[in-house]
């Protein structure tokens, strides 16, 4: 099942990719980041089986750091909506050239 | 029976992923998030690692998405507004850079696993049919890799306290 399982996993990987740059919501753009740290989870998980436990301990760390990302980033939309009054990062352009 | 099983989840989680990125409403969007990490959990069970199955479900469909909707509701941004997809332009891009991504990922399938370093088929399997789902993740975790996991958690006190100190609301 290791072949079918990358597979899946470079699907869900483009598909995160795509949301990234196909959106404008900040918090949704968020969420295929999440997407994408899912799909690499699940490459590790597969190629566990063939290279020995040390992918599921890696899945842990990720995890960890998806948690520790997800805080951090969603108190920084947090406070971008204090000072802006919106998530659309069109609207947020202060660093555009 | 494993492949049917193995073939559902994978195609309701790419479903439910396409779902996730093309709906306008964030919450829409959060909840078919959460229909994809449930469908890798499932695929994780099938893949020997019951314990991650569980870890998935409870942080990541229930602590992680929890703090989106918690955030989507804080801002009530749930409705859905006008469309925040980009432009034609944007989208064909996005489109095409998501092709050339996928089609990068597929010339991977050239890459061979290292002949030594492989395991034969079902060991995995066997080593947590002996010790247990939990305790053979948690050899490794407490002995290998004691270090970083320690690391870990300084990490989690500075997500800890840096999210504290960006959400707060100043007094002036």
């Amino acid at each position: 099942m290791l072949g079918p399982s990358l597979a899946v996993s470079a699907i869900l990987f483009t598909i995160g990719v795509t949301g990234v740059l196909l959106r404008r919501n900040a918090i949704v753009l968020f969420m295929c980041v999440e997407l994408m740290l899912n799909a690499v989870n699940l490459t590790f998980v597969a190629l566990a089986r063939n290279l020995g436990l040390d992918g599921q301990v890696f899945v842990f760390f990720v995890m960890t750091v998806a948690a520790a990302e997800a805080a951090v980033g969603l108190a920084i939309i947090i406070s971008l909506y204090r000072h802006r009054d919106t998530v659309n990062l069109e609207h947020i352009n202060l660093l555009r050239g | 029976m494993y492949g049917i099983v193995f073939g559902a989840a994978s195609i309701i989680a790419i479903v439910s992923a396409i779902l996730c990125v093309t709906r306008r409403s964030p919450v829409a969007s959060a909840l078919w998030l959460v229909s994809v990490m449930f469908q890798l959990a499932v695929l994780y069970v099938l893949l020997d690692a019951q314990f991650l199955a569980a870890v998935q479900v409870l942080v990541y469909a229930g602590a992680i998405m929890v703090l989106f909707l918690f955030v989507i509701m804080l801002l009530n941004i749930g409705r859905p507004g006008p469309s925040d997809m980009k432009g034609a332009l944007g989208r064909v891009a996005g489109i095409v850079v998501g092709l050339i991504v996928l089609a990068e990922l597929i010339g991977l399938r050239q890459v061979r696993l290292p002949r030594g370093g492989s395991l034969p088929d079902g060991t995995i399997a066997r080593m947590v049919e002996q010790q247990g789902p939990l305790h053979a993740v948690a050899t490794p975790l407490f002995q290998q890799y004691l270090i970083p996991f320690e690391i870990t958690s300084v990490m989690l006190l500075a997500a800890l306290v840096g999210g504290v100190v960006l959400a707060k609301r100043r007094i002036d």
